[in-house]
């Protein structure tokens, strides 16, 4: 019932990971397919069919934001909100080769305007909003244009005192927009403020890896927080803490586990279970009296 | 090359780039030969300029938080703790008496000589610090002292005690707080101020930067390294990405410059305070008449604003 509309194309996104966060670049399994915890193969169909769940050892497999909202949202209900919103290049940003051609360069490989897509939707039935980020897009990195599909997410939910369901997955903030990237943080959070200020609700899950910028701005401020299995949430990456620190990690650091046992979220959910949850939160938080 | 040459050069480009091009078609030749030899001039002039204020932010003799605070306050009193775990000396609370009125200061403070920077962390702040930022905050909200907060961080300090005390939370937070409170809030840049730990304490009605303050969403080092692959092109990625407070007002992120004596705020330090307790006073002024309710929309409505978009 989760998987009933048609998966995406395939895409590569264990190349952009690698390059966010190559502390875990460590050899284990190079093709996306292959599960980097048990090193089993599979076929495409075969993962889209376990919702990219690794059926020998439950590793999550990042998911894309289309497929993300088919697994989650009831079938035929997502309609996309802001779809023409792009970024702009106010810096002229250049670094191997201009922002701009790495922005359509990512259009084309992804198919998406940007790193977030953002609309109605219901779950069981529950009309909410969701805003699902894709890691395949430049990293997941937030933006001009995540700022704002987020933002004018939250303001519609707002005026109808609704939910938004965000899916977080995300490097962190944009570079190449400089400045104007970390004001997303800022931008976002008062969102979510005008958000929960009309009576509005934030479910906030956190898929791997949710680090830096967003990590720091409206995936933390859920009225409830809840993360996948062995997702990294964390602010700084852990390449970044080994080397500022030059102590040994704990095993489990900055996964979505730790974070649960420092009471940083409040439930880790298996994928499986994702939908169900969010449904009972929605049905919770619509029912006050 | 002149000024002129790169005003000529800029009014060609505008009126190129006015030209409609599809999204991921190719610019023209013209536009690309014209944007390279942009790109040379500013090499060889903005370039330098912007990296020498990057080296003045980071300057060891630059005054910090208490520096300003010991020159432009009276009756200090400095709170200490988070009321929770610890209380973190990389960032500094308290309140004093700025112009006759009770003002409540909180800033990101480096260290002068080894042994300071070690117990201030290089200015880079853990949770408990944004958590004693927050409860000050909460503190002049309930008293009505206006806050102004000074920001001086290379970020967010990354540790493992850190992230497993919710650093990031803890920042969401803090720009949470800052976006609810009802007095008016003036956050001045007066060195580094780098990320998400100096953002943190920078949501302000008024947010401003000493002349030869720098702003980043990532440090020029981090940038270079993970753009270029090589943490020597600090120059290059400081460069692209603008983090001069010219280029931060002209992308209106921030509200205002403030002046510092010639050669930089280091150079005179008491003529840095005076300059900076002119637009303080200033701007908490301007704010003064406004409802808390007013203050609250309008300050909102500013970060809500911010970024530039395109559509298709």
């Amino acid at each position: 019932m989760l998987w009933m509309s048609t998966p995406p194309g395939h895409i590569d996104v264990s190349i952009e990971h690698k390059r966010a966060d190559p502390a875990r670049s460590d050899g284990r399994g190079d093709h996306p397919n292959t599960c980097p915890t048990c090193g089993s193969h599979y076929r495409d169909e075969e993962l889209a069919d376990t919702l990219r769940v690794c059926p020998q050892c439950g590793h999550h497999f990042p998911v894309r934001a289309p497929e993300r909202i088919a697994q989650l949202a009831d079938p035929g209900t997502f309609d996309e909100e802001d779809a023409e919103l792009r970024s702009a290049d106010p810096l002229e940003f250049f670094d191997l080769k201009p922002y701009v051609e790495r922005l359509a360069e990512a259009e084309l490989r992804t198919d998406l305007g940007d790193a977030i897509l953002t609309g109605r939707a219901a779950i069981d039935g529950h009309a909410c909003r969701i805003a699902a980020m894709d890691f395949s897009f430049m990293g997941g990195s937030m933006g001009s244009v995540v700022g704002e599909r987020f933002a004018r997410a939250c303001e519609r939910s707002a005026d109808e005192g609704g939910v938004v369901v965000s899916v977080a997955a995300s490097g962190g903030a944009r570079m190449q927009e400089g400045i104007l990237a970390l004001m997303q943080l800022p931008k976002t959070v008062a969102a979510v403020g005008d958000l929960q200020d009309a009576g509005g609700t934030l479910l906030s899950v956190l898929a791997h890896p949710t680090t830096g910028g967003v990590t720091a701005s409206f995936a933390s401020l859920g009225d409830v927080i809840l993360a996948e299995p062995g997702a990294l949430t964390s602010f700084a990456g852990p390449r970044v803490v080994a080397q500022t620190t030059r102590e040994k990690l704990p095993d489990d650091f900055g996964l979505a586990e730790s974070n649960y046992r420092f009471g940083h979220v409040d439930a880790v959910v298996v994928r499986s279970e994702l939908r169900s949850t969010l449904a009972r939160l929605l049905r919770l938080f619509g029912g006050a009296r | 090359m002149s000024n002129d040459a790169e005003l000529g050069l800029r009014d060609r480009l505008a009126q190129l780039s006015g030209v409609k091009l599809l999204r991921g078609t190719r610019l023209s030749t013209e536009l690309q030969r014209l944007e390279r030899q942009l790109e040379r001039l500013r090499d060889d002039t903005s370039d330098e300029e912007i990296w020498r204020r990057v080296e003045l932010a980071r300057h060891e003799k630059r005054p910090y938080t208490l520096d300003y605070v010991e020159r432009l306050l009276d009756d200090w009193f400095e709170l200490h703790g988070d009321r929770g775990r610890m209380d973190d000396r990389a960032i500094v609370a308290g309140l004093g008496s700025l112009d006759g009125r009770t003002v409540a200061v909180i800033g990101h403070q480096k260290g002068r000589d080894l042994k300071e920077r070690a117990i201030r962390n290089f200015g880079m702040a853990n949770p408990e610090g944004y958590r004693k930022a927050i409860r000050t905050m909460q503190l002049a909200d309930r008293h009505g002292f206006p806050i102004v907060t000074l920001v001086d961080t290379p970020g967010a300090h990354p540790g493992i005690a850190a992230e497993q005390h919710g650093q990031g939370g803890a920042i969401a937070r803090s720009q949470a707080c800052m976006l609810r409170l009802g007095v008016p809030t003036v956050a001045v840049v007066i060195g580094e101020g780098g990320s998400g730990g100096a953002v943190a304490i920078a949501v302000a009605d008024r947010v401003l930067m000493q002349e030869n303050a720098i702003y980043t969403v990532i440090s020029p080092e981090g940038c270079a390294a993970i753009l270029w692959r090589d943490a020597a092109k600090a120059k290059k990625a400081a460069s692209a990405f603008k983090p001069d407070a010219a280029h931060c007002l002209e992308l209106r992120v921030i509200d205002g410059i403030v002046p510092e004596p010639a050669g930089g705020a280091h150079a005179d330090p008491d003529a840095a305070a005076a300059l900076l307790r002119e637009s303080l006073i200033a701007h908490l002024d301007d704010l003064a008449s406004l409802a808390p309710d007013e203050l609250r929309r309008s300050r909102r409505a500013k970060f809500r604003s911010m970024g530039v978009l395109a559509h298709v």
